[in-house]
């Protein structure tokens, strides 16, 4: 990595390697995506056609070098074009989450001072046209589906194809300005503009270049070994930051093809359609399909569930030790082999992973069971550990040393230092420029010389070299008896039932720990429908004797497993209630990206907090909702709180004087 | 013929000329009279709804547009020509689609399939060079898959494209009749009780996807419904019927405020 300053071999923005690629691989498919049924296919060459033509539209609407191009929708073609055509015309594309509300959306457009907005449907155009009068600097908006938008005020509204249209037709006028501007982008001018998630407070917009972008997508692809011929499936928010070097950096970077599903429904359909290369997701859509490979599993005939079981016990065991290149014994791996052809598989087939060469999961940590599950098939499936600030990469998983305790070492050109409190900090090509508008975070998150606070806490395992992530730095805290009380440790180990679908784990500053859990409702429901019970509503599922029952059993058994951790022993949950609703990001509850938000929680049900630690036997609680079309209701209800079984904490082994 | 003019509706919508007329409708079973010297009209491009308590002959009417039954005494005419006496999938091939109250879906079949049986009426190919894949036949299959995935994407159903209708739940069911029915490219569209069942969400549902098909294709539509509120909202014109006698005809409002309508409904001593 010699010369930086020139941009990597010369390439120093996204529309600079669009234009090599279609220059040296124009034929290969740079997009895919499936309309009316089949896979529609666009090249390199094509796709540069297509985003230079939106981007002379972009110039007859009149945007200047510098404007915030706001776009909103899931992940189609298009929306991508646009994000680059925005680029091309020197201005800065800003992906906001698609679910998210017009209100959030207010907050975000007004930040980033937006002056147009490229969006999907009709949905979106509504809840832009909602806060628009609100916008300072917003003037006009581009839609891609015209469905139902045929008698909306056209002044400020134009179709996507209409606006490429005018492009080509004024290519010649246009062209020289497009070619100034394209030509003009710098190696540290700013690439995209994405808003974190925010778990406390307001959002913010975090600023990367196209260095911290190109030098990223560069070095991971390298490290992955990433090719021209992979295939990856872009399903993830645009908005997040690994969307956008998966499906941009990388992409753009190794020149593969990025697959858009049809809808959102299709996903699983179309994703075994493609059978992706290259995959990421986090940790909660693994979760989610062992779910529903485990209740489909004890809706089969005796006969496949048994062989199911019994390979699956088989791969566990030898599975991961086969991926690793360590030695197997050959009667395991011909056992192996002959579980791949009746299990595996068939399986790995039905999931869409039948070709995985790397898949990733980050996030939030994935449960160990989970983890070896998809192991065990023989999925290269690995760990990295980043954030958006640090354009994704901190810690990366090398092939051969995967665990599922352990998040890698780290990226290739990244720092790592611990600080003295445990909190991580990192220094990479790959650190963001700066938070919009807002010196004064980032001056707390970015000290001069570079390094930036994750806020996460963790430690460098001697033996390995890799990092290990214990929680949040802020949510690691004392109980009142000095122990350590790290909640996401419990928590995840809980989320591993497929029963349980989110759990919030309390105890800081307190004698003992109590949790609020939510139920799966797929998998309870299923299980309720087999055990012959009957419920009418969620709520009611959630409070029936036998749901806690067997959520009780779950608890006490995560409790023995913590009872045997030396330094957490204390986090055991001593008492625990079902929550009545699921928690929503639309309530505020969680983050867009499913994080639980922690002190909203605490102090919305503050009322079931106390009944928890009063001794209580049951509490009567009222909730607000938010319904998806922004009304607000109450449901209310009457909890049982349970006392669940706790176990001797394992004596450490004092050594003797 | 009546005036050709049309008319404007509330929300701005340019209303043609009468499309479909029913003139002195009289429809008898033995000596039972399901419906009693009807006339209305239904004009291109408007959402006409029939409305009335139950046994008030609704779908009774609705079989003699689709041709199911033939009127006792009075006339169909259809873009302006009198209507001959017909079978009903000779009436679908004139254009008149249609959905049932208790849904008439082939259960067994995929949602796909059951959706390509709606374009049935526009496929000439002979048995032959269907059975061989070949040919016309080829062609005229590919042709009519595109038009039904045009409005499986339309109606938002592409995640149950595969799915047998049997193992589809009722709400989505009454969505994959009304993909059937689009398929067919119909000049007017017959509703019966699209709403019948739903709940409220679903209901918005469908309300959203039939004011959409008329909105973009233009589609005609003459729907059945006894969810007062949804009929109110998404019709420009109303017929009212009550054993079997028409008692009202006109806007919502008109019909609202309509003495015989809310004597019908609300029930008078006899």
């Amino acid at each position: 990595m010699a010369h930086l300053t020139e941009g990597a071999e010369g390439s120093r923005s996204i529309p600079a390697l669009l234009a090599r690629n279609a220059r040296e691989f124009g034929d290969s498919p740079a997009y895919r995506e499936k309309e009316f049924g089949i896979w529609q296919t666009w090249s390199w060459a094509e796709t540069e056609e297509e985003i230079e033509a939106f981007a002379l539209g972009l110039l007859t609407l009149g945007v200047a070098e510098g404007d915030s191009v706001a776009v909103i929708g899931r992940n189609r073609p298009t929306l991508y074009w646009a994000m680059v055509a925005a680029q091309m015309c020197g201005a800065i594309p800003v992906p906001l989450y698609q679910d998210a509300n017009a209100e959030e959306m207010a907050y975000v457009l007004d930040h980033c001072g937006a002056r147009f907005a490229v969006v999907a449907d009709q949905e979106q155009v509504d809840k832009v046209i909602e806060v628009q009068d609100r916008l300072s600097r917003f003037e006009q908006m581009i839609y891609v589906d015209p469905r139902g938008l045929r008698k909306y005020d056209h002044s400020k509204l134009h179709l996507f194809s209409s606006v490429q249209g005018e492009g080509r037709a004024a290519r010649d006028r246009l062209l020289p300005e497009l070619e100034r501007r394209r030509g003009g982008l710098g190696y540290d001018d700013t690439c995209v503009m994405l808003y974190t998630s925010g778990t406390t407070g307001k959002p913010k917009g975090v600023v990367l270049s196209n260095r911290n972008i190109i030098e990223s997508g560069k070095a991971s692809s390298e490290f992955d070994n990433l090719r021209r011929d992979d295939e990856v499936l872009a399903y993830l928010p645009m908005a997040w930051v690994g969307d956008f070097i998966f499906s941009i950096g990388q992409a753009y970077w190794t020149g593969f093809c990025v697959n858009c599903p049809e809808s959102a429904e299709t996903l699983l359909t179309d994703l075994r359609e493609i059978a992706p290369t290259y995959y990421f997701a986090p940790p909660r859509v693994f979760e989610t399909q062992l779910t529903q490979i485990m209740i489909r599993m004890e809706d089969a005939s005796p006969l496949k569930r048994r062989m199911f079981h019994y390979f699956m016990d088989h791969a566990r065991r030898v599975g991961p030790r086969i991926l690793d290149g360590k030695p197997v014994g050959t009667w395991d791996r011909v056992k192996y082999r002959l579980g791949e052809v009746l299990v595996y598989g068939p399986l790995k087939n039905a999931m869409g992973f039948s070709r995985i060469r790397v898949g990733y999961t980050a996030g939030e940590a994935i449960g160990p069971e989970i983890f070896d599950f998809f192991r065990a098939l023989g999925i290269n499936l690995k760990q990295l550990y980043g954030q958006t600030e640090a354009t994704v990469f901190i810690t990366i998983q090398p092939d051969g040393e995967v665990r599922s305790d352990t998040v890698g070492v780290p990226a290739p050109g990244v720092e790592l230092r611990i600080g003295d409190n445990g909190e991580v900090y990192y220094r990479s090509p790959g650190t963001f420029v700066e938070y919009y508008k807002n010196p004064e975070s980032t001056a707390e998150t970015k000290d001069p010389e570079g390094w930036v606070a994750t806020g996460d806490a963790g430690f460098i395992e001697e033996s390995s070299g890799h990092l290990r992530i214990i929680d949040r730095a802020k949510d690691v805290g004392k109980m009142a008896d000095g122990g350590m009380f790290a909640p996401k440790y419990v928590e995840n180990k809980l989320k591993f039932y497929p029963n349980i679908l989110e759990v919030v784990v309390f105890g800081a500053s307190r004698e003992k720990c109590c949790a609020f859990i939510n139920i799966d409702l797929s998998a309870v429901g299923n299980w309720a429908e087999r055990h012959n019970i009957a419920y009418s509503s969620y709520q009611e599922l959630a409070g029936h004797p036998q749901v806690l029952d067997m959520i009780q059993r779950h608890v006490e058994e995560t409790n023995e497993s913590i009872a045997r951790d030396e330094m957490l022993s204390g986090c055991q949950v001593h008492r625990f209630l079902v929550l009545h609703k699921e928690l929503d990001a639309d309530d505020g509850e969680l983050t867009r990206t499913r994080k639980v938000r922690r002190k909203v929680i605490g102090e919305k049900f503050e009322d079931l907090v106390n009944a928890l630690y009063d001794g209580s036997d049951s509490v009567y609680t009222e909730t607000e909702v938010t319904y998806e079309d922004g009304r607000k209701g109450k449901i209310k209800a009457t909890l049982e709180i349970r006392d669940a079984r706790v176990f001797p904490v394992a004596q450490p082994q004092v050594a003797a004087e | 013929m009546k005036d050709t003019e049309g008319y404007v509706t509330a929300d701005g919508r340019q209303i043609g000329g009468v499309l479909m007329e029913l003139r002195n409708i009289t429809l008898k079973f033995g000596g039972v009279t399901a419906i009693n010297d009807i006339s209305f009209d239904i004009r291109e491009g408007e959402i006409r709804a029939i409305i009335g308590p139950n046994g008030a002959g609704k779908s009774s009417m609705l079989n003699v547009i689709s041709g199911f039954y033939t009127p006792t005494e009075g006339s169909v005419w259809y873009k302006g020509e009198q209507r001959p006496k017909m079978k009903p999938y000779e009436v679908a091939r004139m254009g008149v689609a249609r959905t049932f109250q208790n849904i008439a879906l082939f259960e067994g079949m995929t949602v796909l399939d059951n959706v390509m049986t709606g374009r049935l009426t526009h496929m000439n190919a002979g048995i032959l060079s269907q059975a061989i894949w070949w040919g016309s036949a080829r062609d005229e299959e590919m042709e009519n898959r595109e038009k039904v995935e045009r409005v499986i994407d339309f109606l938002e159903i592409q995640n149950i494209r595969k799915t047998p209708v049997g193992r589809l739940p009722y709400g989505l069911k009454k969505r994959v009749e009304l993909a059937r029915a689009l398929a067919a490219e119909p000049s007017i569209l017959l509703l019966d009780e699209p709403m019948a069942g739903m709940n409220v969400e679903e209901k918005e549902d469908m309300s959203r996807f039939i004011l959409d098909v008329n909105d973009e294709f233009g589609t005609t539509i003459c729907l059945i419904e006894h969810d007062m509120g949804v009929v109110m909202d998404l019709s420009d014109r109303v017929v009212v019927m009550d054993y079997g006698r028409k008692i009202g005809d006109g806007s919502p409002d008109e019909v609202r405020s309509n003495q015989d309508v809310i004597d019908a409904y609300l029930g008078v001593p006899h």
